[in-house]
């Protein structure tokens, strides 16, 4: 599904990821961890396409097409959903209007009926009592005003309307409480654990990785992936941190 | 304004940012004479939606309690220019809700002189611009308070956003007040879409023009909140929109 070859990027015109290789295949679920700083997040925006996260080297190919020759917009309609560490306010733009204008853009990219708004309402609602969210949040600006627990649930319940492909989740466990916490998960679940779909789920505890769990656990330090292992590796890291496992 | 038969120059300060090549063949301007009887209720809303060049030159006198609403839409396709001129009477009530919208390399324009000539009257304005390409959209807009004119509350909130860093925005508000007891409030921003909301909502699927209009739609109906015809006004507002972006 995602085939990251030897990948290179630069932000602000210092290079951050240095020759990343990552291959994800459809059914898989892999979790990254590493040191603050080390390049986690500007992975996934590098994958999202966004603007001055440049790409210096290496190929990813992302269901089968060249993930780099498509602008932002197309790799969203092509399967790609990024779960933002901050999701981003925009006052005086609905939730509920955003996502049905983003859910049928990316219909039409692929060639689909657009969703009527009666439909529209129906998923929006199923996903939103999926993750527990009250639909009128949903009638409120994109994000405004939410606490950041609100906003990483809402990243959620725009998954579970998107459907995509593959998710990159970048610490959708931080600043959820505990009962949010397992409901994400378990949303995370009941959207994505699928045998065509895949997540990378961003994180630096284990505990989301209870409720979903990972067949695949990689370091990332320096801009690389220094190792990969099995959900054990996981705890190995609670324990001993990153000095002793990932040196 | 256009009480001259010879056209202006760029020294006079209403048309110092002026189109005056485009002005030039609709010269001289009739003006547009509207006066509302004390007590009484007008209201007009002037869409410029051409192709071809236009301007407008509007009086407007307001009598002891009168009420006057003003909505302009000032987004043809060449230059597009509206002169308002407006007398407000005792306790009289003026609103202008404008928005322009401008892209390639057309000048719009927006220029207002409000006058508060008796007591407690309110003039409030707002005028929202979108910007593209190489446009120049202006704003000049003289509130002035005459001797006496105690009371006097008036208002002006002007804002541009630039869709491109090669489109200009020029906004004045003036505030001439010869009275106490007046409250005057004017604010005047210039800003860009954020591009990190623009690349959230393209990660999400929407394409880049799409969003831009996502963004926009509050920005512009705020100029048209509470007209009679809100909604035909904030949807041709946004048809314009959509050929900028
Ligand atoms: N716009 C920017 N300008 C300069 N440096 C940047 C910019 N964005 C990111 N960086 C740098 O890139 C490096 C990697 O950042 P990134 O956000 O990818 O780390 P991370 O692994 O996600 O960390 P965390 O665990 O704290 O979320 C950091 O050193 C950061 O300071
Ligand atoms: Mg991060």
């Amino acid at each position: 599904m995602l085939k990251i070859e030897n990948l290179s990027a630069i932000v602000a015109d210092k290079p951050i990821l240095k020759g990343l290789s990552l291959t994800i295949n459809p059914g898989e679920i892999h979790a990254i961890m590493g040191p603050n700083g080390a390049g986690k997040s500007t992975l996934g925006y590098t994958l999202g396409g966004r603007p001055g996260y440049d790409v210096t080297g290496g190929s990813v190919s992302f269901a089968g097409e060249d993930l780099f020759a498509l602008e932002p917009h197309e790799r969203a309609a092509a399967g790609l959903f990024l779960g933002f560490q901050y999701p981003v306010e925009i006052p005086g733009v609905s939730f509920v209007q955003f996502l049905r204008e983003a859910a049928n853009a990316q219909r039409k990219v692929r060639g689909e009926a657009p969703l009527s708004g009666g439909e529209f309402l129906k998923l929006a609602k199923e996903k939103a009592g999926l993750l527990r969210m009250e639909m009128d949040m949903l009638k409120r600006p994109v994000n405004v005003g939410f606490s950041g627990g609100e906003k990483k649930r809402a990243e959620m319940v725009q998954m579970g309307i998107l459907d995509p492909k593959l998710a990159i989740l970048d610490e959708t466990d931080s600043g959820l409480d505990i009962d949010a916490l397992r409901i994400c998960g378990e949303g995370i679940n009941a959207i994505m654990r699928k045998p065509d779909k895949a997540v990378l789920l961003i994180t630096h505890y284990q505990r989301l990785l209870d409720y979903v769990k990972p067949d695949f656990v990689h370091v990332l330090a320096g801009g690389r992936i220094v190792r990969t292992g099995g959900p054990e590796l996981a705890l190995e890291l609670e324990e001993q941190g990153y000095e002793a496992v990932a040196a | 304004m256009s009480d001259t038969l010879t056209l202006p120059t760029r020294r006079d300060e209403a048309f110092r940012y002026a189109d005056l090549a485009a002005l030039e063949p609709l010269w001289p301007l009739a003006t547009q004479e509207i006066r509302v009887a004390a007590g009484e209720a007008g209201a007009l809303a002037l869409v410029l939606d051409g192709t071809n060049a236009d301007a407008r030159d509007l009086s407007i006198v307001l009598e002891d309690g009168a009420s006057f609403d003003l909505r302009l839409l000032n987004a043809g396709s060449a230059y597009g220019r509206i002169a308002v001129s407006v007398t407000l009477g005792k306790a009289a009530k003026f609103h202008l809700g404008a928005a322009q919208i401008a892209g390639g390399d057309q000048t719009a324009e927006i220029v207002t002189q409000v006058t508060h000539a008796e007591p407690d009257a309110l003039s409030t304005q707002i005028v929202r611009s979108v910007l593209a390409g190489h446009a120049t959209g202006t704003y000049l807009g003289k509130v002035a308070v005459a001797r006496g004119a105690i009371g006097t509350d008036g208002s002006q909130s002007i804002r541009a956003m630039l869709l491109d860093r090669t489109a200009t925005a020029n906004a004045r508000p003036e505030l001439e007040i010869y009275a106490d007891d007046v409250k005057c409030a004017h604010g005047c921003a210039v800003g860009e879409l954020d591009p990190q909301s623009l690349f959230y909502l393209a990660q999400r699927g929407l394409p880049p023009a799409q969003a831009k209009k996502l963004m926009l739609q509050a920005f512009i109906a705020e100029a048209f909140v509470g007209a009679a015809d809100e909604e035909t006004l904030t949807q041709a507002a946004l048809d314009a929109l959509e050929a900028i972006l």
